[in-house]
């Protein structure tokens, strides 16, 4: 059986993030189908994240198809010491599908290679989230209308951030300029730049979060500066409030330019961003039904001329 | 006469393979890479022999045997630099070097502790991706491995 797992987008080519787009994009235009009719589709979520799994669940509910899962593998024979194997293995005799979320790298992996049917990695650890980043390229792409030549800006967490780190990956095919915003500590990690400089990916560096930085930006995608992550804890206190986005600094920005998140948003976008046309996280969350509702069916084998209406 | 003692404490092979230039502080290592000690073959190990080239070298003869690349590419993990002679009637018909392999099966420890490999009876799995460098990269939690931080795992699992 080919198999045509979702574990990480990394690999994927150019055509086949615009055919994911374009499917995500019918979805939009209408998000109730019968396409999964008669399908079971497994949430197993072995460490717990509500918006995920209720994205994910409601792609598969608003396309006909049933879900059965777990989200919490305390109350499961997990906690029994069952290997991940066997609980794919026996989930795998019950459902069409499996998205599944693990605390451990490389969980969804191997359980690609195990499982004899079809995987979705809704987040492994710290490691890969591949619905994630397809829909922060929807959402690119819808409000700048393609995702080719843009300027787009990363700030805050770029050390530990896994939704920034696939989504520079992912835009290496459309030639960006990435602007990394981070406080010392939080530093887009060598590794990446590598990566930048590999795949001819441009890219320039500020500590400094000023109006006129981010003046020349398409997009501004604001992730979370944690404290927990910081060894120096001065060095902390010293930024935490610098990479805070508020209404003021977006006077002189593009009339194109969107704010997006991962959310949860905790302090980082001050809330009188919210009510700025530019403010896009909201809409970027529900962008995630469409984008994952083109996974699941790439995934099960269902093609865009299926469901073209 | 000296010199004729010397070459004749290790035994001539008639067929098989010879490991020459083993660092002698991998002797082990590399004896229980290749699972020697479940072999049925007739072994001779050298140990803390005297080499021109190292100081002191291990060497390994097992008659009888004769290995594919993928067995003895393992071996550039632990000893980069040996040489292999392939004996067919007391000749030497083949002389070998071990190469980096493009994959590790089996035989190296992730150093990530939150990796699936070290939380789940399977296999590790390691692809090169600096062949300079010696760089591997786990198949599973794509953190990248250098040779020089190489674990071996206890026990081989293929």
């Amino acid at each position: 059986m080919e198999n045509r797992s979702l574990v990480t987008i990394a690999e994927h080519s150019k055509e086949k993030i615009l055919y994911l787009l374009e499917m995500a994009k019918q979805f939009e235009n209408n998000p109730n189908r019968k396409i999964l009719d008669g399908k079971v589709v497994a949430t197993l979520f072995f460490e717990p994240s509500t918006r995920t799994r209720l994205s994910f669940e409601t792609a598969v509910n608003r396309l006909g198809g049933r879900v059965i899962g777990f989200s919490d593998a305390s109350t499961t024979s997990s906690s029994k010491g069952e290997t991940l194997k066997d609980t794919i293995m026996m989930v795998s005799n019950y459902a069409d599908l499996i998205i599944m979320r693990h605390h451990l790298e490389g969980a969804a992996r191997y359980a690609s290679e195990v499982a004899p049917i079809p995987i979705i990695n809704a987040g492994d650890g710290a490691n890969q989230h591949p619905s994630q980043t397809m829909l922060d390229l929807y959402s690119i792409q819808k409000t700048q209308g393609t995702l080719e030549n843009l300027n787009i800006f990363l700030v805050g967490d770029l050390k530990y951030g896994r939704t920034v780190h696939s989504l520079l990956m992912a835009m290496r095919h459309f030639n960006p300029t990435f602007h990394f915003i981070a406080p010392d500590e939080l530093k887009m990690p060598e590794e990446y730049k590598i990566y930048c400089n590999e795949n001819n990916i441009k890219y320039v560096e500020h500590t400094d979060f000023t109006e006129d930085i981010i003046a020349d930006a398409d997009i501004l995608y604001m992730t979370r500066v944690q404290r927990e992550r910081f060894t120096d804890l001065m060095e902390y206190e010293r930024v935490k409030n610098v990479y805070i986005l508020r209404n003021k600094m977006l006077e002189k920005t593009r009339p194109n330019l969107r704010i997006l998140h991962p959310l949860p948003r905790v302090n980082e976008i001050a809330y009188d961003v919210d009510d700025n046309e530019k403010a896009y996280y909201f809409q970027q969350a529900r962008n995630g039904l469409f984008a994952r509702q083109a996974i699941i069916c790439d995934v099960l084998g269902i093609t865009l001329d299926d469901i073209k209406e | 006469m000296s010199e004729i003692r010397q070459a004749l404490q290790v035994a001539a092979l008639k067929n098989g393979t010879v490991i020459d230039h083993i660092p002698t502080n991998k002797l082990f290592t590399v004896v229980s890479l290749l699972g020697l000690e479940q072999m049925d073959s007739k072994i001779t190990i050298g140990y803390n022999l005297n080499s021109n080239k190292l100081g002191k070298k291990g060497i390994i003869k097992i008659a009888d045997k004769f290995f594919d690349d993928e067995e003895v590419n393992r071996i550039s993990v632990v000893a980069p630099h040996v040489k292999l002679n392939i004996i067919r009637n007391y000749e030497v018909v083949e002389k070998k070097e071990v190469n980096m392999p493009d994959e590790l099966k089996g035989i190296v420890k992730c150093a990530n502790p939150k990796c699936i490999t070290n939380n789940e009876p399977m296999p590790t799995l390691f692809k090169m991706v600096n062949k300079e460098n010696g760089v591997f990269k786990c198949h599973y939690c794509e953190k990248e491995l250098k040779k020089e931080d190489i674990v071996l795992l206890q026990r081989r699992t293929l």
